[in-house]
Parts: C-alpha cells; structure tokens; sequence
C-alpha cells in the first residue's frame, strides 16, 4: 500500500527508535552493544507498529546460548516501545537458527527454547561476564594510572579510590561496570576490588593486576578476532561497525569508523624511560 | 628445518588435520556451517598470498599436505589430531584410512593420533583398545563440542570419561590433546569454560593435556589453571595466524603464556589445513615483542626454538639431532615464570 509521507517519516523515527533501543543490548563476552559490532543486519517497521529485526552473528558456531541472549534482550526492548505492536527476532545462519528463532515467536523463554539442554537459567552466565567486564575495565583504569604517573608503584595500585582516577571514558566505563555488580561508586571507594567489592594486600596487587590484565587481554582479542570474522563473512557489515579503540591494531584502519584523530591509549602514556632494555 | 641467521630450528606441526569438506561427503547444513567457519578464519587471518580459493579449502589429500608441510613448510615431523564430527559428514572430518596410510609410509615425518568420545560408553573403551593397538596411539584429540545424537557436548570431568583417561594411563596414551568448545553443555554456562581441564590435570597427574588454542577465547582461564597445573600445556593452533593481521594481540598471546607457563610448555602449530606452516613460521622467528609492551620480556630464540619443535618432540619422543637440543629453562614447576618482568612501574 502507498504511505502518505507523514507516515513515512513516522516509520523513518521508529527505525531509528529501533536502533537506539538496540543500543542497550549488549554481547556479553565482548562487553559491547550489538549495533556497534554490527550484529543488526536489518530493521523494517510498518504502518501498524510490527517490528521486524534481523541478527547476525561473526560465525554459524558462536555460542547458542550467547545468541538467544542477545536475540532475546532484543525482542525485550523492543516489545517495551510504547508503540510497538508485534517484534519478530530473527536469527539468521546460526547453526541454532532453528531452535532458537521458533523459541522467538512463541516466546517459549530460556527453558522452553532449548528443553532438555537447559538445566535452570543464564543468569550466572551473564554474571560471569559482567565480572569479567569489571576487571578489564578496572585494569584499564590502573595501568593507564600507572603509565601517567612515575611516583606511583604497583603496590599501592591498592589504595586508589574512585577520586584519584582522571574523568574520561575509561573511568566512565568502570563506574557504569561497578553499577551492574552494585559495587558503588563512591570516590573512597577503593577501585581495585574484586566482584564482591573486596580489596587486596599490597602482596597481592602485582598478581592481581596481572590477571586482570590477561582478562582484558582475552576480552579485546576476541572483540576484534569476531568483529573481523563478521567483515569476512558478511562484508557489508563494515558500515554497521563503530569504531573500537581497545585493542586496536593498525589493521583496523583499512576499515570504515576508523577515525584516526583516536589515539590508543597504550601509545598516548608509554613512558619511553620505562621501557626494556634490548 | 628452518634456518635463519646462522639459527637452526627443528621444526614439530603439532596440530595438522587431513580433512574432507566436499559437497559428496557433507551430511547436513551443519557440515556445510563449519567447513565455511574454518573458511572465515583462513580468510580473516590469513596474508593474501597464502589465501586459497573455497574449492582447494575443502580436500588437500596426501600429496598436497606433504608437500605443504615438509617440502614447501620447513617442517620435520608434523602430528595428526583428527576431528570426528560424525554428525556433520558421512565418513567423518578427518580421514582416518588416509591419514594413518600416510603417517605408515612416512613415520619418520608423522604420528597419527586418533581420538575417542566417552558417550560411546563401554564399546568405546573395547574399541580405543583396538585403536591403540592398530594405530600405536601415544596421544589422542578430543573435542568436547562434539555432537552426538541428542548430546551437543560433554566435559573432561565426565564419570564415564575419567573410564577413558584412566584407560589411556594403561595403554601408554600419554598425551591428550583437548579442543574446548563452543560446547552445549552445560548450557547455562560458559561454553568455552575450562574448569574441567583443572579436574582432570589434577586427578591424572601422569598424562600431559595439551590445551589447543591456548584456551582462546579464554587466554585468561587457560593460563590460570595452566600455572597451577604442570602437566598442562598450551598449543597455539588458531593463535598462531594473529601473528600476521594482529601481531600486538599476538604479542600479547605470547607474552602471558611465558609469564604464566613458561617456554617449556608451549607449542607451535599450523593447525593445517587452516594455515599452511611455511609462513607461520618464517613470521615467527621475525617476530619481537614490541617496544612499548613493557610489560613482556622479549621473546629469546632459545624460547622460539622450543615453542617451535622442541618441546613437541620431548612430548613425543622424536629424534632431534643432538646439535639442536636445549636444556629445560631453570623455573618454577606452578606460577609465574618471569616475576621479574611483573611489576610495571620497575621495568
């Protein structure tokens, strides 16, 4: 049917409408909303408020359970639109795409999705990584601090609290993180803390800091490994991806959102004094 | 052998497949899924000269694959670690029949690992003793996110898999090499998680698990149990290739497996036919820790000669010409091997 244009713009905002709440799903193991990776291969919406969405994902094997999480918190947030009327997910070229999409329509939840494979609920596979964004985010913060300020030794790194971290987005990050795991963000609240809020003796701070750092190491591999593999496999995904500075490599410029007015923070704060003697 | 400024390095594949992906032997759209996954991955990581067209991706056979490894690769001995994936093709992934009647007619140049699944229950222990005997098996390759029938995936803690390791004890099995996931179970949880890996090092204390992918995604995991554990190993199929797109994650990779276990327990692999050695290892005797990661002593050549063969071939008994030999590094069996390159702010 034709649309009158006030109707076109209408759906115009509702697409975009789509989009934004999209924004707050987030892939859990790579700590990043689903649209930023590109994840959202289509959005339609029409006259009669039915959304219709599209997922794909960097490889037929990702995990399924990771999958219906993001599937299913796409079709929470957009049934939540106060003008959305029917929201059809679907997941496309997963090897569960099956399972998993008819789970979708007849809202079948976690249990009713995947039956006997499901023992309880997906709850602690969320906290797990939710833990895990913790960390990185707070070794992100510590060795950044560390970089920028000689007189400051490993040790101490337990003392810092909230208040000794600069504003920017790396502290943003962490307070939002703290958030989630209701750790609180007071600026005496010690930083380096694990998921329960507790601290560490200075004895402790070097081997705590070097697992974090291999947590945000293994978070930032992946991020890229399955942003690439997404480019490979679908590569008009390109667009779709915003720019991820974490990790980076020169090998992402060759990509659109590259802005190379971004500069990574490892070559913003190395200290040359610090550095190896080879 | 690789011979590079005035170096000599005798060169182990660990991890090299003999696969058949063709449309005649695909069962399902599963099969069609994973061999075009292992086609991204090739492609994603691999330099344009090395990159093959889909068609020759999906069947080498025996001559391409030793001329890939031995004549054009460097390689002296190179291990088959065959995946089963009964479920996806018709007479499974790796090709059994080949790759044991290429590893008789060259076994100076190959050893044939097989691999067993605990789900096949009491039939499966009658039919891993038969294997052993025919096949001379000091090393199996599980892959815990094997389907089979209504099971999407098992764990290493399994009762009926601790039937197998202690199976594999008596047999003389020595070395198990382990492919986590993406497992289905548990699905509640971590599909990569490798708590498991934990349970059995600490209960078979006499076998060597060589963990493929070095855990990845799960660096972070892996090393952990890892550096408690020293009969745990890492193997760097998969991880090998970021050397070239992704050489600072690859530094990195490195640089916590040193830190965390040590250059005695590390292993080179090709992960064949996803990459092809040559330029593997041509990159990986260039390559340097960079400047800036201060946080990473640099990679020594004693430790690129190790990671490249040596410790594969003390794992596997294979003769290294006695000029080639090193000792093992003077370190600590469990925690971190370089403490002194730990704390930042004194580097």
């Amino acid at each position: 049917m034709s649309l009158t244009p006030t109707m076109t713009a209408t759906r115009h905002t509702h697409v975009e409408a789509v989009r934004e709440a999209l924004d707050a799903v987030f892939d859990p193991e790579l700590d990043e909303p689903i649209t930023d990776l590109g994840f959202v291969r289509s959005v339609t919406v029409d006259e009669a408020g039915s959304v219709e969405v599209h997922l794909r994902l960097p490889t037929s094997f990702c995990s399924p359970n990771f999958a219906y999480l993001m599937a299913s918190d796409s079709k929470d947030v957009l049934t939540r639109l106060d003008w959305s009327r029917s929201v059809t997910v679907w997941l496309d070229d997963h090897h569960d795409s099956d399972i998993i999409n008819h789970g979708l329509a007849t809202d079948a939840g976690y249990k009713g999705t995947f039956r006997h494979e499901a023992d309880n609920n997906l709850d602690e596979l969320r906290h797990t990584f939710q833990v895990k964004a913790h960390t990185a985010a707070m070794e992100r913060c510590l060795t950044a601090l560390l970089r920028s300020n000689d007189d400051l030794a490993e040790s101490a790194l337990g003392d810092v609290v909230l208040g000794d971290l600069p504003e920017g987005p790396e502290k943003e990050s962490l307070l939002r993180r703290r958030t989630t795991l209701r750790l609180g963000n007071h600026p005496s609240a010690r930083v380096m803390v694990d998921e329960h809020g507790v601290g560490y003796e200075p004895d402790q701070v070097p081997m705590a800091l070097r697992r974090a750092r291999s947590t945000r190491i293994s978070i930032d591999g992946n991020a890229h490994f399955c942003r690439g593999l997404l480019r490979t496999r679908y590569p008009d995904s390109r667009e779709d991806q915003t720019r991820r500075v974490d990790g980076e490599e020169p090998a992402d410029e060759q990509y659109a959102g590259y802005d190379a007015t971004f500069i990574p923070l490892t070559t913003l704060t190395t200290h040359s004094g610090k550095e190896h003697s080879r | 052998m690789y011979t590079k400024d005035g170096e000599n390095y005798f060169i182990v594949d660990a991890h090299i497949a003999l696969w058949d992906a063709r449309p005649e032997n695909i069962k399902n759209l599963q099969g069609k899924q994973f061999i075009d996954c292992f086609y991204d991955y090739h492609a994603n990581l691999s330099p344009e000269s090395e990159k093959w067209s889909y068609e020759e991706y999906l069947y080498q056979g025996g001559e391409r694959l030793m001329k890939d490894l031995f004549t054009d690769g460097y390689v002296d001995h190179a291990i088959f670690q065959p995946a089963h994936l009964g479920e996806f093709y018709n007479n499974g992934f790796g090709q059994t029949e080949e790759a044991f009647a290429l590893t008789q007619a060259n076994p100076d140049k190959l050893t044939y690992n097989h691999n067993f699944d605990p789900r096949n229950g009491e039939a499966g222990l009658d039919q891993l003793r038969a294997d052993a005997e025919r096949f001379g098996l000091k090393g199996v390759k599980l892959y815990t996110a094997e389907w089979h029938g209504d099971s999407r995936g098992w764990k290493l803690d399994d009762p009926m898999a601790y039937r197998y390791f202690e199976l594999c004890r008596e047999l003389g099995i020595k070395n198990i090499h382990i492919h986590k996931g993406p497992t289905i179970r548990p699905l509640d949880r971590d599909a990569f998680d490798v708590a498991d890996v934990d349970h059995v090092a600490t209960d078979f204390t006499d076998l060597n698990f060589v963990i493929e992918h070095v855990g990845l995604p799960r660096l972070e995991d892996f090393c952990w149990i890892a550096t408690q554990e020293p009969n745990v190993h890492g193997g760097l199929a998969v991880a090998m290739p970021f050397i070239h797109t992704r050489p600072r994650y690859f530094a990195q990779i490195m640089g916590e497996l040193m830190y965390w276990i040590g250059e005695d327990r590390i292993q080179f692999s090709s992960d064949y036919a996803l990459w092809t050695p040559r330029w593997l290892i041509e990159q990986f005797v260039d390559f340097q820790i960079p400047d800036d990661m201060t946080e990473y002593a640099p990679l020594t050549t004693e430790a690129k000669k190790k990671v490249l063969g040596l410790n594969a071939a003390k794992m596997y008994d294979i003769e290294v010409p006695a000029e080639l030999r090193l000792p093992d590094a003077d370190e600590p069996e469990t925690g971190p091997r370089q403490p002194e390159a730990a704390d930042l702010a004194t580097v």
